[in-house]
């Protein structure tokens, strides 16, 4: 098992170093030059230069990838082009505010996808079944801001009932602390900040979780069909134990070995969408930050956002194969686990 | 977008393995007749199917659309790119179905236009990303060895990075523009067609015909391009399916980012992206292309679904 997990953990090197040349051939190979937009269009030549000299873009293209990945490894991803500070402390100021959106949205969509996919499997067939499938289909039809949109409309425009941008009314917001608000308003005991954290969360994270919520009923739904007609099952039912008993602790149990690699994959991809959801709800984290950082040319902020999801990314998948060659001993031995 | 992580996940797992139906050992049978029936496979599973055959209806309506009023634009009932600011933002009417735009632009005539983008830029970046993966994926499948390992090290890490975030990256370096979308969309869904095509390789090409046809002196290419592939060809076709739906949403987002088109161009994201201004003010704005992106979407996963169940008899038995 230990060799295993080690060489799952060094598989993860050459990944990111591969994802940060990807990314580093894209923003300072193919992209244009960034001068003439960071410094405007009427800046002359010598600026230019001594700008570019100043953000090493003068030096031959090796060297000056050399030079980015010896920083990164030590934590230091470039400043950003136009606020001039580190891109390492501007997207840790914004990194929580993201994982925390991230981490609500998944668990919404873990619990809720699980248990539409239960529903959908026991009642195959049935009403139930049919309803499980239309809001999996619309799940992932809908785009994801089109979802937040919705959101907005209906709540914050027709109903008036929650806010349809930022984390917490500013007078509210907690300073210091985590960066997670929910952990920071409940260490301070400020019942009424947590309220408001929260009020801004929900439509976010409904909107986020829309899709991967989807994602899950289907796979669950498939997971616990397979599982309901195998022989255990079937078994289960003839000692004479309670059907209850039987779809939860025999069939759920069992069909959740996939259903949690999905999870746990669906995170890395949650931030992806968290993208777009950052966009509709001005939610101020590294997906809008990237997103803006890209419009206006800020290379080393997208190269260190890109990186940092990928890192997450990586990790989630590393996590998930452990825990999956945990679970189930035929993969660390080399035998491919088949549907 | 997010998507396309998925299916590499629930490839793990839940791959439906095709190879039960597509492994005849069926090298010496005509290969027209086999053409046929993967055809007739695949209209039996969206025929036998009512969502899926009304979703193929409502697709081929929407190719219509985008026919007519690319060649014939004077059949809309307002031009779509015209501003007209003394009918600025009014709610859906009689004259106006679906509203009018800050511009004063009759948003339904824009809703048809926009159907020339979106199934344009499904259909292009579904084909860069068929044609560049399908051969990365049967040289890694079929070659082994260190060229396997590298193109298949290079997917994973373009998987590591999400895919929306890799075409806003390279939208970023590309410019804006809609053919820019097309090859942004198509490149960051190559890893899936190539994970697909090398998996199935791999399992095919042990065959006996596969060694029958090198035997008798086929060269690689022949092999691969007479023996291999059209036996890859079914979970192609169900991917590919579904690959246009998830570049109808990319490119929709793409342009609601405002990476997309040009104005005054019409795409159904970038009609979005500027509705935002006047959310609450003029909701029309936002809901009735967000309305032919889902139904657009929803056609193609629905008509996926349809086909998949023709070509994978153990989905048929649910």
């Amino acid at each position: 098992m230990i060799k295993y997990i080690l060489k799952r953990i060094l598989m993860v090197i050459p990944v990111l170093l591969g994802v940060s040349i990807i990314i580093f051939l894209i923003t300072r190979v193919l992209a244009p030059d960034p001068a003439p937009v960071v410094l405007g269009e009427h800046a002359t030549n010598e600026t230019m230069a001594a700008w570019r000299t100043e953000h090493g873009l003068s030096d031959p293209i090796w060297l000056q990838y050399v030079h980015f990945i010896g920083n990164a490894i030590q934590g230091d991803l470039g400043t950003s082009y136009y606020s001039h500070q580190p891109v390492t402390n501007e997207i840790a100021a914004r990194f929580p505010a993201t994982a925390e959106l991230a981490i609500c949205a998944i668990i919404v969509a873990a619990l809720m996808g699980i248990a539409l996919g239960v529903v959908a499997a026991v009642r195959k067939n049935k009403p139930a079944d049919h309803v499980s499938m239309i809001i999996a289909l619309i799940g992932v039809s809908m785009p994801i801001f089109w979802s937040g949109i919705l959101l907005i409309i209906l709540f914050s425009g027709i109903l008036h009932i929650l806010p349809s941008n930022g984390r917490v009314l500013p007078m509210l917001g907690p300073s210091g602390g985590t960066g997670f608000f929910i952990i920071d308003t409940i260490a301070s005991g400020n019942m009424k900040a947590l309220g408001d954290v929260l009020k801004h969360l929900l439509l976010p994270t409904l909107a986020l979780s829309l899709y991967s919520m989807a994602i899950i009923t289907r796979m669950t739904r498939s997971s616990m069909l397979d599982t309901l007609s195998a022989d255990y099952t079937r078994t289960a039912r003839a000692k004479g134990l309670k059907e209850r008993v039987v779809n939860l602790k025999h069939a759920l149990r069992n069909a959740m070995l996939p259903v949690s690699t999905v999870i746990g994959l669906q995170f890395g991809s949650l931030l992806g969408g968290a993208l777009l959801t950052e966009t509709v709800f001005s939610w101020p984290g590294i997906g809008k930050y990237a997103v803006d950082s890209v419009l206006k040319s800020d290379f080393p902020v997208v190269m260190g956002v890109v990186l940092l999801v990928a890192v997450v990314f990586v990790l989630m998948n590393l996590i998930v194969d452990i825990i999956y060659a945990y679970l189930d001993p035929r993969i660390k031995y080399g035998k491919p686990e088949e549907g | 977008m997010v998507a396309s992580k998925l299916t590499a996940a629930t490839q793990l797992t839940a791959a439906p393995a095709i190879d039960d139906v597509t492994m005849p050992p069926a090298a010496k049978r005509p290969r027209k007749e086999k053409r046929e029936s993967l055809w007739k496979d695949v209209w039996a599973g969206i025929s036998s199917n009512k969502a899926s055959l009304v979703s193929l209806i409502f697709i081929a309506l929407l190719a219509l659309i985008a026919l007519v009023t690319y060649f014939f634009p004077q059949i809309l009932p307002y031009d779509p790119t015209t501003q007209n600011l003394s009918e600025a933002i009014q709610a859906p009417s009689m004259k106006h179905w679906c509203g009018t735009d800050q511009q004063g632009r009759d948003i339904f005539s824009r809703i048809l236009t926009g159907t020339q983008i979106s199934l344009t830029v499904g259909f292009l970046a579904v084909a860069i990303s068929l044609v560049i993966g399908v051969l990365l994926g049967s040289i890694a499948g079929y070659r082994g060895g260190t060229t396997d390992i590298i193109i298949m090290r290079v997917m994973d890490m373009m998987l590591a990075i999400p895919s929306i975030l890799l075409a806003i990256a390279i939208m970023a370096a590309l410019g804006k523009g809609v053919e820019k979308a097309v090859i942004a969309i198509g490149l960051v869904a190559i890893p899936e067609y190539a994970r697909i095509v090398r998996s199935e390789i791999l399992s095919i090409k042990e065959n006996d015909y596969v060694a029958a046809a090198r035997i008798v002196g086929d060269s690689s290419f022949q092999i691969i391009v007479r023996h291999i592939l059209p036996n890859v060809l079914p979970s192609i076709i169900v991917r590919a399916t579904l690959g246009i739906s998830i570049a109808i949403l990319d490119v929709a987002a793409l342009g609601f980012l405002g990476l997309g088109v040009q104005p005054p161009l019409a795409e159904w994201g970038d009609m979005l992206g500027r509705g935002r201004a006047d959310i609450f003010r003029a909701p029309w704005l936002m809901t009735f292309p967000g309305l032919a992106i889902m139904l657009t979407v929803l056609a193609f996963n629905l008509l996926g679904n349809g086909i998949r169940d023709g070509l994978d008899p153990k989905t048929r038995k649910r």
